[in-house]
């Protein structure tokens, strides 16, 4: 009795997972539908799943109308850079704070959590007159300044629940072996550190990658805008868009994301849950 | 705790990037050989309307060796957002593309030049003055509109052909009754005579409201706006209500859609007319299937005649710009007659010009190009766009009250107590 009710919980619990992958997954497969559909057939009254006249034009418009490659370049300087200095920095304050639990690194913690609350819309008119005083509008050093500023709280948070997976007893017994302070930070807790450092690192690049409103209003000429502000110059007044050409190009934005999250997203839970059991 | 863990970062990529960057410009808009620079940030989308912008600046900086304009591609969507930003730090562009009903702040808010003495007499007598309306706020002119659009009925030409109805021109358009009557006709089979696409319901019923005689919005004599409810200001919303609730000629399902929305459904014979911008008919020529015929009727009509209330594109100059006389320049190279009907056929759109209106390349009857001209000297501006509080009224009352008139939840009583007693209220405190 017990086996079958744990049987058809079971099956319950596929059901419901399915339907939550079904409910996520198509914005996104409909998009990769619209992005090889020619202009009449998304105009279509009867809209089916594959394309009747599969097409690359959208592609190719995309392409021809909108700087993609060079915002694509843009983008990816900003969050790969982003990540490497968010981590660098987040990295050894991570540490501190995991080892040295105090009232104080608490309150940090609490703090960073509470910030990740604050509005885009409260910092950008400061943070704006700060780069503008250090020549930096319109420059992706000023955008990946605050982008290494806006990554770092999480950053952190995630990176202080990996240290704290990496037993303070191996730390101890290099001790004991003789090995000093740095000795035992190089050759014992950064290697047991390192893919949850490339997995915050991971998230900060997509963080930084998906990020939209700070570029737009950070950078003016076309040389210099990422893809997401690329994207919305398909889109005309009042809601209208070049749809395909749209799709195309949002698709192409939205793979390097998903290759990186697919990558890391078993860290991701690795690191909330790190810490949480003592053994 | 938080601040410090910022502080220390923003000081080591601060020291990073100062190491990096230097000195900057002038910061008088001049490059290093002393040449001028003016940057234009550009809303074109569409192929061909970004192309004809960036010919003509291509045309400008080839003849205009002193004096360089940058094309800076902005986005409709986010216009206002990033104008905001950019006018609070100082940095905004030159020569500013825009809506005139997102004007209003930016002029009171003193962002804006006034162009009375910046610009030509040629330029300033080309466009009627109705057009400067739409722009002038207080005593100044903040920008120049220089294309519109007005609404317009598309029709699948099969239906109404087959129909036998009456095809209006804009000479003997449709009234708010026969057009009506007309749907009635129109509807069976699966098929409804119209499909309203009121995503936006505000804009839509005080735009086509003035062809009734509507205003709802009466300035007094000590300049104080009040909204008033009269005969003319219930045909439209009225009939488009009954259309929905009692005929059942019109889709109620399009009720929530967006312009773009209802044209698979317009393609699929579901809907015999729908009424769009001018410039949808780019998506119409795009989209339609093949042998598929439509046309463009003017909008039905009332009291007013053809007229209608419209947000002109604009252009302005930044008041900040050290180089105001060359960017009203520019203004004026970029609107010359023949340049304006570039920007007007790219973004299939109506110039406000009279020359270019009167350039025969816009008197086609291809795409429906001569009903819009018809129409276009009766053009007016969008009532209340420049009255203080609109944008509130807007999105707090009005919005939700015509949502749930059109869906028939409420009754006319509920609209009119709405939208003018809530309406007043809001207007006050911003007219105190």
């Amino acid at each position: 009795m017990s086996l079958r009710t744990s049987r058809s919980a079971r099956a319950g619990q596929y059901a419901a997972l399915l339907g939550y992958l079904v409910f996520l997954a198509f914005p996104f497969l409909w998009l990769i539908s619209t992005a090889f559909k020619p202009a009449r057939e998304l105009g279509s009254l009867h809209p089916t799943w594959i394309p009747e006249h599969p097409t690359l034009d959208n592609f190719r418009k995309a392409f021809d109308e909108q700087p993609l490659p060079q915002a694509a370049a843009n983008s990816l300087i900003a969050a790969l850079c982003a990540a490497v200095v968010a981590v660098l920095i987040a990295t050894p304050m991570a540490y501190v704070m995991a080892r040295h639990r105090s009232r104080l690194s608490a309150a940090t913690s609490g703090w960073v959590v509470v910030s990740q609350a604050f509005p885009f819309v409260l910092l950008i008119i400061p943070l704006f007159l700060i780069l503008k005083h250090l020549h930096l509008i319109n420059t992706l050093w000023g955008l990946i300044m605050v982008y290494v500023v806006w990554a770092l709280p999480f950053a952190l948070w995630m990176l202080v629940g990996y240290v704290r997976a990496v037993p303070t007893e191996l730390e101890e017994a290099a001790s004991v072996d003789g090995a000093g302070r740095l000795r035992t930070l190089v050759s014992v807790t950064a290697p047991l550190l390192a893919p949850g450092i490339v997995a915050t690192a991971l998230f900060a690049f997509i963080t930084a990658w998906n990020e939209f409103f700070f570029a737009l209003v950070l950078l003016k000429t076309p040389e210099k805008q990422t893809l997401p502000v690329v994207l919305t110059h398909f889109i005309g007044a009042e809601g209208a868009a070049d749809l395909g050409p749209l799709a195309a190009a949002a698709f192409l934005a939205t793979l390097p994301s998903l290759v990186v999250f697919a990558i890391i997203q078993r860290r991701i839970t690795g690191s909330m849950l790190a810490g949480a059991v003592k053994s | 705790m938080r601040a410090p863990v910022r502080t220390a970062a923003a000081a080591v990529a601060t020291a990073l990037a100062l190491l990096l960057t230097g000195c900057a410009g002038t910061g008088d808009g001049r490059d290093g050989n002393g040449r001028i620079e003016i940057d234009f940030q550009s809303l074109a989308w569409q192929k061909e309307s970004v192309d004809a912008n960036k010919q003509l600046v291509k045309e400008w900086n080839e003849t205009h060796p002193d004096i360089h304009v940058n094309y800076v591609q902005g986005s409709w969507d986010t216009v206002h957002d990033q104008l905001l930003t950019s006018f609070e730090g100082d940095e905004a562009p030159d020569v500013i593309h825009d809506a005139s009903d997102d004007l209003a702040d930016f002029a009171y808010g003193g962002y804006l030049a006034d162009l009375r003495t910046l610009l030509p007499g040629r330029l300033t007598a080309d466009i009627p003055q109705q057009s400067w309306r739409t722009t002038t706020f207080g005593d100044g002119v903040y920008g120049v509109p220089f294309l519109q659009e007005p609404r317009v009925l598309i029709a699948n030409t099969e239906i109404l052909k087959e129909s036998g109805v009456r095809i209006p021109t804009p000479g003997s358009p449709w009234s708010w009754t026969e057009f009506r009557q007309v749907t009635k006709e129109l509807t069976g089979k699966g098929r409804y005579g119209v499909a309203w696409p009121l995503k936006e319901p505000v804009s839509v019923t005080l735009n086509l409201g003035l062809s009734a005689g509507g205003r709802l919005f009466h300035p007094g004599a000590d300049g104080k706006v009040t909204i008033r409810a009269e005969a003319g200001d219930r045909i439209v919303p009225g009939t488009i209500h009954d259309q929905v609730n009692t005929d059942h000629s019109a889709a109620r399902t399009a009720l929530g859609m967006g312009g773009s929305d209802t044209l698979p459904g317009f393609f699929g014979g579901k809907y015999a007319m729908v009424p769009l911008g001018f410039s949808y008919r780019q998506q119409v020529v795009e989209q339609a299937p093949e042998g598929f015929e439509w046309t463009v009727l003017p909008a039905p009509v009332g009291s007013g005649g053809l007229a209608q209330g419209v947000s002109p594109q604009t252009l302005s100059v930044s008041e900040a710009s050290p180089h105001k006389k060359e960017a009203a320049q520019f203004i004026d190279f970029l609107l010359r007659p023949q340049n304006m009907v570039r920007l007007a056929k790219g973004d299939w759109m109506l110039p406000t010009g009279t020359a270019a209106l009167a350039d025969p390349a816009l008197h086609t009857d291809k795409d429906g190009w001569s009903t819009g001209v018809a129409v276009a000297k009766e053009l007016r501006p969008a009532p209340a766009q420049s009255v203080r509080g609109y944008p509130e009224w807007k999105d707090k009352v009005a919005t939700p009250a015509l949502q749930e008139y059109y869906s028939g939840a409420i009754g006319e009583g509920e609209l009119r107590k709405r939208l003018v007693d809530d309406g007043n209220r809001v207007l006050a405190r911003y007219q105190r």
